[in-house]
């Protein structure tokens, strides 16, 4: 589920707001948003995968509440990481154009 | 039933309006844009990341007009299917695909491309795919509403010519009056936090259902996906390079990802824990694997679980009628329900035309979301044309068969309950995986009990309120599925009858189910024509 909306980065952009499908956070006047309803999340990482800047970090648990340190996640390189795998951001290529999709095509039928 | 003009906030009018903003309900969009029409799509959540298609990977039922391509594509899954696909939709759907396909590359979907710098177009990444979708239905002119359910829709004696539902982010409601409305809300994965399915509530069945529509094939909807046990990546591709563990690290015999699913449920229900590791994948394989499904892989890195080399749990979570195939049922080429005015597409509308009674992976279904998608999208543009002007003059009524209210209504902890209680009929393996009458029937008497309430209970017309009608909808749905269940006594595609374990070759034909509060289900036989010409 959501777990972090970095203070450190989040620019109030909103964007997570928008694009969560399940409306799991509220805007705040003058502020970044909230995690408003997190039982509401379905671990599907898309607020994650739009964030500009890196701000959001969804764990993996479906089920329960983890409440992570985003030092350590940081340390980890796990704020963006998804963003990254995906090939968003600039300067990135998308990974659905990856050489390799074909060649595991090639190779699996997959 | 309540006046249309009731309802305060937005109120607009279109030729068509299209609700749920996924593949299916994209493509329907952009294609009654196009076809001329002026267009709106309401989405529950986000059109672009909303539904079972946006967080994954998927493979897409591409396939050449080589006819012996074409040939050996139909009869992969028509056997597993239980020969209940008709030979003139697979043909319908593969051409439809294959335009779309094409059409994809040309708007700017980066496909890779393969040895001699040509895309190759097996597969679409959802996040790349759905963004992509968006901008083109902005791009088609469709007005889009996000965060903006259907709580129900509008109808006279002619027909449906609109919906209304709530803005859950601005707090006010909606109301969109239309010549053609097009469902395309997904399937019912029944709040198992399946990937994506979460916003996957069988809503568009019962907006339809209201309406008079019937839903066809409910009976396939048992499909239960593999998945780690802490997590909602139920992407199960994967898995035919796993080898399934007892605790003690012996073998699970016979357990597997395509056949041997029932292997892992038995052990579950036994309340023994079954372990996966992915070893069967070849170590050059794997930096693959990697690239072609990177969301597979990121709950394992943030775990800091190799799945290469650790155990690690696995449970089967319920995806419903997201991939099972039973939906709303259509009835001509350009997917309209037997409600004037009402269309359905993608998993809302039932699969049985190309899969039968069994979806394997997610290639038809993507195929099936875009072809009847644009089906739809059309047939509904062309019949809000012949309407013409008339539309707007209409005495519109609401559907809803709970009250709608804008009092405060009910407790949300009675809504929990009641999503509760429906789940508690439809996940249990030894319910809805291996159904028998007995529980079938014990199923059903709680389940018309609770449907009973709920169709007395006021819904607010608020973002609680969706939620009082996610539990009415995911009630009737399950009502539909068990009674269909109960009437086909025998094994087919992926409906598995404990007490009735054979397929029996005089029970080919669809289960039609209809009706509200009472539910009948009826046969249809399956249009006969030689899978091959």
């Amino acid at each position: 589920m959501i777990e972090i909306i970095s203070e450190k980065k989040c620019i109030g952009c909103n964007q997570c707001v928008s694009v969560c499908p399940t409306n799991v956070f509220d805007r705040v006047e003058d502020g970044i948003p909230k995690i408003a309803r997190q039982s509401d999340c379905q671990t599907c990482f898309m607020c994650e995968l739009y964030c500009p800047v890196d701000a959001l970090y969804v764990a993996p648990e479906a089920e329960t509440a983890v409440f992570p340190a985003e030092e350590q996640l940081e340390s980890r390189g796990l704020l963006g990481g998804y963003r990254e795998k995906v090939g968003w951001g600039p300067g990135r290529q998308p990974v659905s154009r990856h050489e390799g999709m074909y060649q595991l095509a090639l190779k699996t039928g997959l | 039933m309540s006046e249309a003009r009731q309802w305060d906030g937005l109120n607009l009018e279109a030729d068509v309006l299209v609700i749920g903003g996924g593949p299916a309900g994209a493509w329907a969009a952009i294609t009654a844009a196009q076809n001329g029409s002026s267009v709106v799509l309401v989405d529950k959540g986000y059109c672009g990341s909303s539904g079972a298609t946006a967080p994954s990977g998927t493979g897409v039922w591409y396939v050449q007009p080589d006819p012996e391509k074409r040939k050996a594509a139909k009869e992969s899954r028509y056997t597993m299917g239980g020969h209940l696909a008709e030979n003139r939709w697979m043909d319908r759907v593969l051409d439809r695909t294959y335009e779309i396909m094409n059409r994809l590359e040309e708007y700017g979907y980066p496909f890779p491309l393969d040895g001699n710098g040509v895309a190759y177009k097996r597969g679409l990444q959802g996040p790349e795919y759905m963004k992509l979708m968006r901008k083109l239905v902005l791009k088609a002119g469709v007005k889009i509403l996000d965060h903006s359910p259907a709580l129900e829709l509008l109808a006279d004696e002619h027909g449906v010519g609109g919906a209304r539902g709530v803005r859950t982010q601005r707090g006010d409601s909606w109301t969109v009056r239309a010549g053609a409305v097009v469902i395309a809300t997904g399937g019912c994965a029944f709040l198992s936090k399946a990937l994506g399915c979460n916003v996957l509530t069988g809503d568009g069945y019962l907006l339809a259902a209201e309406a008079g529509a019937s839903m066809s094939g409910m009976e396939f909807s048992n499909a239960y996906a593999i998945s780690p046990i802490f997590s909602s990546v139920t992407k199960t591709a994967y898995y035919r390079y796993a080898t399934f563990y007892y605790e003690d690290g012996t073998i699970v015999e016979g357990a597997g990802s395509t056949r041997g699913r029932s292997v892992i449920a038995r052990n579950l229900l036994q309340g023994r824990q079954v372990y996966a590791r992915l070893d069967q994948a070849p170590e050059d394989l794997q930096p693959l694997l990697r690239i072609g499904q990177t969301n597979f892989f990121l709950p394992f890195d943030r775990a800091g679980i190799n799945p290469f080399t650790d155990l690690f749990p696995v449970t089967l979570r319920l995806e419903g009628t997201v991939r099972g195939t039973g939906g709303i049922q259509i009835i001509d080429d350009t997917c309209a329900t037997e409600v004037p005015g009402l269309y359905a597409a993608g998993d809302a509308a039932t699969r049985e035309l190309i899969c039968g009674g069994f979806t394997g992976g997610g290639s038809h279904n993507a195929a099936w979301a875009m072809s009847s998608g644009s089906f739809a999208g059309e047939g509904a543009s062309n019949y809000a044309r012949k309407l013409g002007p008339k539309a707007a003059a209409r005495r519109l009524k609401g559907l809803s068969s709970s009250p709608l209210t804008s009092a405060p209504a009910g407790r949300p902890e009675r809504t929990a309950e009641h999503i509760r209680a429906v789940q508690d009929e439809v996940m249990p393996y030894d319910r809805n995986l291996f159904r028998t009458e007995k529980v079938l029937a014990e199923s059903l008497g709680r389940l018309d009990s609770l449907w009973e309430e709920l169709r007395q209970t006021p819904v607010e017309r608020s973002a609680a309120g969706v939620k009082g009608r996610e539990a009415a909808a995911m009630t009737a749905t399950a009502r539909w599925m068990y009674r269909s269940a109960l009437a086909r006594t025998e094994t087919r595609g992926m409906h598995k009858r404990a007490d009735y374990p054979q397929l029996d070759p005089n029970q080919r034909y669809r289960l039609i189910a209809e009706g509200l509060d009472e539910i009948t289900v009826s046969r249809q036989q399956v249009e006969e024509e030689a899978l091959v010409h």
